[in-house]
């Protein structure tokens, strides 16, 4: 079986080719009139006058060139916009919606260069379709591989409706413009509403690219502005429909006895009490799974009943007799100090400049230092769940998915059918975290719904979140540094050892892929002479996947640590130190030192790493935080400063240790610099909850496995920060920028968790390097010694 | 076997098991979804409706201890509290994804009708049973505070 994965983050190219250069665009799709009626009929909300503007037969001359090959992708105005004759725009959002209040953004974007009045707007979401280009909503790209991309198809739709305007009054179109909600005519002032052109709109071909004028950035009417949430007011009151969420005629619910280490598999079953359980209808053996994991469903038992806890119930009665399999040696305290081995020898060299060893040999000082971080999980509070049903050979699923596009195609491949024949329809994720990306749990639903003939909805429950997951990467890295008699910083030697994300998906993978370095890794930015990037193998045994801000979380936690280390040794200000690494303003490129380097899939003259944008970032968040003020006793600020995802963040945290270790978070100040930005309210909350999720892995988070099982189960043993342990001060500056837009929703959480260990470092003099701080119990630092 | 009770101000009669989950009865057998999983052993909140006014954590409240009682839930919650902390909720999005957001909404209408002037530290105490993954705990804090400031 082939599965053909849309772009991850990571940019391994497809499953099983066990790559890891160069992002994988999906080709875009010609789009036929059959698509888009079948579009239509899956309910995707085109209005049918526009939505046949430019797609059938009858244009087919005008489609030739249109917009199909803008900035980003396919900007033909009928694949995101339809105008219904009451005046009512439909707006299509292609990515899933899950809390980065990517409906909002998506709107704001088309609506602005359409000149669409906000109140008359409403959103649809698309189903997953490759005419949609990119739909995998990670890797923090919507906006960034969008904005160009959606202005144009907004821009084209105001085009068609100033061509409709003009035809009808018989005069030239660059006399006609569209203003909010209506194309106005200069010389005479004739207005007319858009409801009212629709469908002569819909007659007019869709215009070239080099003659669709886009609005200037000062016109801007919604781009930039603090925009309120589409989905905030349904969210209030209860409504709108999540993953769990989802009713269908007939359906019946699912829960499943998975085999509690990956690749084990069902020895032998009794099922008799199970479906003594009221409620309960059937029950199920799934196929085990085989190597390589990929996205396919993790095997064994399924129980369906008339409700989900009639399901739980019987899931509880079943007798299953298990075979652990090869992971059943899995053993994480074992497999920690296989990792920090590996990461103190040296390793294979993936970035070098200068000669790292003769400046170690010859500092006036060195130092170095282990860093370890365990396997996190996603944990979104909503955990997985699909419906799926079943027509003849068509198959429907509705889930909480980050990437339609391809749990179609991951039900098609488990299921034995075309991809054409699967359609996905994303709900609401509550939240994802990368977790939602991964659609084993779709494909589950598909498998029992066609076993059972009705509706099937798989519901996870916390346990089966925690237990079966695409786990954070488990990491050790070994740094070394080299001071001159100055105290500057004349060495630095980086070695991370991981078990890497290909290995999901292609068996016996051990090596870090370059997708995963590039996460803060091979683009360090500092300015030393001499600086070496090593890794070493390390074997995955549970599934590895990505989880928001990916390899950056231990990557920037390593550096960002051990800079402040660098600046203790020398005694110097941490800050002033970190600046000093960072270097004059200037742009890195990594390649010229033997790195493959892909700049998250964007283009490094676009988007460079530059030193100017990090440096003004860490300077905003030290002024925002009074860096250098007097401190109370027990009191210390720490500082990060991370670039990923084309956009630059810093972090200050104030922590209070009182006399007997136990550690409370007064505030935190955090800038970036993400170029253009969409939503600034949005982007605001983006930095509070990235930087707290972060914050939260650090001081609590932890998967561990005994005899190839995870062993947490559920809250608290996996512990999450609550609302008395937040900061009460939490402040954020968006710096000012014209520059193209970076990532948002992942960058705030990678230097949340050196901040933070630097602060303690500050207050206490204890150095933390082995996350988490606390794990599930308590809040008291153990003063004695290190960590 | 049926249970009566009184559901947003309806009357309703379930013929599921009585230990069935209060969580479960609503979702999956009146349709009321917003009312949310999160971990089915009450350390999450997610699920927190009123039962006769009061919090409660319906996924570990059976459906029998609950028979002739009122439970009101995120879509049925009225009052003037609950008027203000919406309003509050929506003028600075507090929500990201939302899914937890039904049980933060529920948590602190309940927390503001016993406590129209709540500390920093009232707040972690009524707070800290609703856990967020989004961690929006910074623009709850907020919002609670403006919605007991516009309560007066």
């Amino acid at each position: 079986m082939t599965l053909h994965m849309e772009t991850g983050p990571l940019s391994w190219k497809q499953a099983g080719d066990g790559g890891s250069t160069g992002l994988r665009e999906l080709p875009l799709a010609r789009v036929t009139r059959r698509d888009f009626l079948a579009g239509i009929a899956a309910g995707t909300g085109f209005a049918f006058a526009l939505s046949l503007a430019g797609s059938g037969p009858a244009r087919a001359d005008s489609t030739a060139g249109g917009l199909k090959n803008a900035k980003g992708g396919d900007a033909t105005p009928s694949l995101f916009i339809s105008i219904e004759s009451d005046g009512t725009v439909k707006l299509t959002c292609h990515r899933s919606e899950m809390g980065q209040q990517v409906w909002t953004a998506m709107a704001q974007i088309l609506a602005d260069e359409l000149e669409a009045d906000w109140d008359r707007i409403e959103i649809v979401q698309a189903i997953g379709h490759p005419k949609y280009g990119d739909q995998n909503t990670d890797g923090s790209r919507s906006v960034r591989r969008n904005l160009t991309r959606l202005r144009t198809a907004g821009a084209g739709m105001r085009h068609m409706l100033e061509a409709a305007a003009a035809q009808r009054w018989d005069v030239k179109a660059e006399e006609c413009h569209g203003k909010l909600h209506e194309v106005v005519h200069g010389p005479s002032g004739r207005r007319i509403g858009y409801g009212e052109l629709a469908a002569d709109a819909a007659e007019i071909p869709v215009p070239e690219l080099d003659a669709v004028r886009l609005k200037d950035r000062e016109d801007w009417r919604y781009i930039g502005k603090d925009v309120a949430s589409l989905t905030v007011p349904r969210i209030i009151v209860g409504q709108g429909t999540f993953g769990i969420d989802v009713q269908m005629p007939d359906l019946v619910h699912a829960v499943i006895a998975r085999p509690p280490v990956v690749f084990g598999r069902v020895k032998s079953l009794d099922d008799s009490k199970a479906l003594e359980v009221p409620g309960v209808l059937q029950v199920i053996q799934l196929d085990a799974l085989e190597p390589p994991a990929t996205f396919k469903p993790l095997g064994g038992v399924a129980v369906i009943a008339k409700d989900t806890w009639s399901a739980i119930r019987g899931r509880d009665a079943l007798e299953i007799e298990w075979e652990a399999g090869e992971n059943g040696d899995y053993d994480s305290t074992a497999f920690r100090k296989q990792l920090l081995e590996t990461a103190n020898q040296s390793g294979q060299v993936r970035r070098k400049r200068g000669d790292v060893q003769k400046a170690l040999d010859s500092a006036a000082k060195k130092i170095s230092a282990d860093y370890y971080v365990p396997h996190l999980s996603q944990s979104p509070m909503e955990p997985p769940a699909a419906t799926a049903r079943w027509d003849g050979d068509q198959c429907e699923v509705r889930a909480c998915v980050q990437a339609p596009q391809s749990a179609r195609s991951t039900v098609a491949g488990v299921t034995g059918v075309e991809p054409e024949q699967v359609t996905v329809t994303p709900t609401w994720l509550g939240g994802a975290f990368g977790r939602k990306s991964k659609p084993d749990f779709a494909a589950e639903a598909a498998v029992l719904a066609r076993k059972v003939g009705k509706p099937v909805k798989v519901t996870w429950t916390r346990e089966d979140d925690l237990q079966h997951g695409y786990f954070h990467s488990v990491s050790a890295q070994h740094l070394e540094g080299a001071l001159d008699e100055e105290g500057r910083c004349t060495a630095f030697l980086h070695r991370t050892v991981f078990p890497p994300i290909p290995s999901t998906f292609q068996a016996g993978v051990t090596d870090p892929s370059w997708g995963e370095l590039r996460l803060g890794a091979t683009d360090n930015p500092f300015v030393v002479p001499n600086l070496q990037l090593e890794t070493g193998p390390a074997p995955a045994k549970v599934r590895i996947g990505w989880l928001r801000s990916v390899a950056n979380v231990y990557h920037a936690f390593a550096i960002q640590s051990f800079a402040a280390e660098l600046a203790a040794a020398a005694d110097r200000d941490p800050k002033d130190f970190l600046l000093e690494l960072i270097g004059p303003p200037r742009l890195v490129d990594p390649r010229e030192e033997g790195a493959e380097y892909d700049n998250y899939g964007d283009p490094m003259e676009e988007y460079p790493i530059d030193t100017g944008r990090l440096a003004d970032v860490t300077n905003m968040a030290a002024e925002m935080a009074g860096w250098g003020r007097e401190l109370p006793q027990g009191h210390g600020l720490g500082i990060a400063a991370h670039r990923s995802f084309l956009s630059y963040v810093a972090t200050v945290v104030e922590v209070k240790v009182d006399d007997s270790g136990r550690l409370t978070i007064p505030g935190v100040w955090s800038a970036i610099d993400a170029g253009t930005v969409v939503n600034t309210r949005h982007v605001e909350a983006q930095m509070e909850g990235g930087c707290l999720y972060g914050l939260s892995n650090a001081l609590y988070g932890e998967i561990t496995a005994k005899n190839g099982a995870i062993e947490q189960s559920n809250f608290p043993s996996w512990r999450l920060m609550k609302m008395s342990e937040a900061p009460r001060h939490f402040e954020v500056k968006i710096m000012a920028s014209h520059a193209p837009p970076g990532g948002v929703g992942e960058p705030p959480t990678p230097p949340a968790a050196p901040a933070l260990t630097n602060a303690i470092f500050a207050a206490t003099g204890k150095r933390i390097r082995n996350l988490p701080i606390f794990g599930s119990k308590g809040n008291q630092l153990d003063l004695g010694g290190e960590s | 076997m049926s249970t009566k009770l009184t559901v947003n101000g309806k009357a309703v009669e379930l013929d599921v098991p009585a230990e069935m989950p209060l969580l479960w009865a609503l979702r999956d057998h009146l349709q009321l979804t917003g009312t949310k999983y999160g971990c089915g052993i009450s350390q999450c909140g997610a699920c927190t409706v009123h039962v006769d006014g009061k919090p409660r954590r319906a996924c570990v409240t059976p459906l029998s201890s609950v028979a002739g009682s009122s439970v009101t839930t995120i879509e049925g919650v009225d009052g003037p509290e609950a008027k203000a902390v919406r309003e509050a909720w929506k003028a600075i999005d507090v929500p990201q994804c939302g899914y937890c957001q039904s049980g933060q909404i529920m948590s602190a209408v309940d927390l503001l009708k016993n406590n129209p002037q709540p500390s920093d530290e009232d707040i972690d105490k009524a707070m800290d049973g609703n856990l967020c993954r989004c961690a929006t705990y910074v623009r709850i804090r907020r919002a609670i505070k403006d919605a007991s400031a516009a309560l007066g």
